[in-house]
């Protein structure tokens, strides 16, 4: 029996594994102490836990577990890596390299360093989503520190060439941070093979609690530092003050080993589902896949359907099916997303354009659905879109002079 | 963000859904918005020459559901007004009705231009002057 509504935004979070909540449980009531408490009991509990949970994260990305530091989560560990290289290494030069299609906690940082006396090239993507090896390579300077570029897009799910772009960054004596948000826990990650120096990742994206993520610390060729963004007990190895939030922390280790073990059954199931989807809704006419399909994660796709608009669309089947929408028509701007109109799209493509993001939990079942109640309406729009007579009538709707609003 | 009943019911059952011949005197046609902003309408309105009276009215809209169930109820308002009484429309009323939030009042904007136009274009093709409408900022 198909239970209703279907959830395909694992993009924007995941539900939590019942594995992950069992071994968080006991750190709330019982083993309640602060890890920082080095002189009892309930303090050695919970720092072992800690340790434990630093392991099971570290075994995730290849990493030493003395390279992770827990933070509040993915936006903390991008500023703390942006912010913090900038700071630390500012005798060495003040140019920072991201791109365009970065996410927002990723931009807004390289904005305020601006502010501050930065200088930051944002690199135009190319069509597909990629970085353009070249552009990154004629734009390093001599002043470059830090080459920041997300792992993975959460909007379309390309994955970046991470070693090339990783190799560059080094070849010119520059950082390399990436947001792994998207990627961690979905697909194989090593910081080693990969040539990361930090990067910034999340529980909640790959079936553990929110208000808990990590920010890998590279401690060997080189050595990397990041100032602390805040003041206090000089945890986590002083990069990262606070108090240590253990049972999220447990939960985050136990959905990292989770994530381990899973990973390549989980793909296998989830990417088939996917192009199942996808193929089948790539049968509607002027229908169009975004991003790379080749260099991409197994769980997402992003389609937009021409001549009907996102949020319109959505409705449609909103109360059955939860997924989000490249169209920003309820923002105050009216501007439609950022990320798809850096691929070259058209703003009425981006306003389009559905993001579909399956999960460990996603079914077959829930796929038909999805594929029947999306092509519905899509078919019952376009009855009712005048753009789409206009196509059919072969009016070149570019040539029309609209009047913009 | 939630729909209020009344938008849910033009989006899933919308009146007046189709096309009237724009090459005909007696049809005014107003296209208004733009696709890049992620809003077109096309309203129509079949209007009786000799009492003035909007016989008929239909719609297509690409766009969000407040936007479809504006021009939805503007169609159902038009039919049976007289093109004079059709002009005094007002978005607001389209809100009222709807249960518009404020970040959906320009697709009831959009609906008021669309009538508006239309209007013009019926009074263009029968040698009347175009009404001046107030520029407003949406």
């Amino acid at each position: 029996m198909l239970k209703l509504p279907i959830y395909l935004d694992h993009n924007a979070t995941t539900p939590m594994d019942p594995r992950v909540l069992e071994a968080m449980i006991p750190y709330f009531t019982e083993n309640f102490g602060n890890a920082a408490s080095r002189n009892h009991s309930f303090g050695w509990h919970a720092e072992e836990a800690v340790d434990y949970a630093r392991e099971q994260v570290a075994k995730l990305i290849g990493a030493d577990p003395k390279e992770i530091i827990f933070t509040s989560g993915a936006t903390e560990g991008d500023n703390l890596a942006i912010k913090g290289v900038y700071e630390m290494y500012a005798s060495k030069g003040n140019h920072i390299i991201t791109c365009t299609t970065e996410h927002k906690a990723v931009l807004d940082t390289c904005k305020h360093l601006e502010k501050l006396g930065a200088e930051v090239t944002y690199l135009e993507v190319q069509p597909d989503g990629l970085v353009d090896l070249k552009a990154l390579e004629a734009a390093m300077r001599p002043t470059t520190i830090l080459v920041t570029i997300m792992y993975a897009n959460n909007e379309i799910g390309v994955v970046q060439p991470v070693k090339e772009i990783s190799a560059i960054a080094k070849k010119h004596g520059a950082l390399f941070f990436t947001d792994g948000v998207q990627a961690v826990g979905k697909i194989p990650v090593d910081v080693n093979a990969d040539g990361i120096d930090i990067m910034a990742f999340t529980a909640h994206k790959m079936y553990g609690p929110k208000g808990v993520g990590a920010l890998y610390v590279r401690r060997k060729n080189p050595r990397v530092k990041v100032t602390a963004q805040m003041d206090g007990g000089g945890h986590e190895r002083g990069m990262r003050s606070g108090t240590l939030n253990v049972p999220g922390i447990v939960g985050f280790g136990k959905a990292a080993e989770i994530a381990r073990t899973d990973m390549a059954a989980d793909t296998e199931r989830i990417s088939k589902l996917r192009d199942k989807l996808e193929n089948a809704l790539k049968q509607i006419d002027e229908s169009y896949v975004n991003g790379n399909p080749a260099h991409r994660l197994p769980h997402v796709s992003n389609i937009s359907f021409k001549y009907v608009e996102g949020e319109g669309l959505m409705m449609g089947f909103n109360k059955d099916i939860a997924l989000s929408s490249g169209s920003a028509c309820t923002s105050a701007s009216l501007e439609p997303s950022y990320v798809l109109k850096a691929l070259g799209l058209g703003d009425d493509l981006a306003h389009s354009s559905l993001r579909f993001g399956l999960g460990r939990y996603t079914t077959e079942e829930q796929i038909d659905f999805t594929i029947k109640a999306v092509t519905d309406t899509v078919l019952k729009l376009r009855e009712m879109s005048p753009l789409w007579e206009m196509f059919k009538e072969g009016v070149d709707i570019d040539s029309i002079q609209w009047a913009h609003h | 963000m939630a729909y209020s009943d009344k938008v849910i019911d033009h989006y899933s059952n919308p009146k007046n859904v189709g096309t009237l011949d724009k090459a005909s005197k007696t049809v005014g046609t107003g296209l208004v918005g733009a696709p890049e902003c992620g809003d077109v309408m096309r309203l129509q309105i079949q209007v009786d020459e000799a009492t003035g009276i909007i016989t008929d009215a239909k719609f297509k809209t690409f766009g969000c559901g407040s936007a479809i169930a504006s021009s939805s109820l503007a169609t159902e308002w038009l039919k049976g007004k007289s093109v004079d009484e059709a002009v005094k429309i007002d978005n607001m009323d389209l809100v009222e009705e709807l249960n518009l939030p404020p970040v959906k009042i320009h697709c009831s904007v959009l609906a008021e231009d669309a009538i508006k136009s239309a209007i013009n274009d019926y009074r263009k093709k029968n040698g009347l002057e175009e009404l001046v409408f107030e520029e407003r900022i949406h």
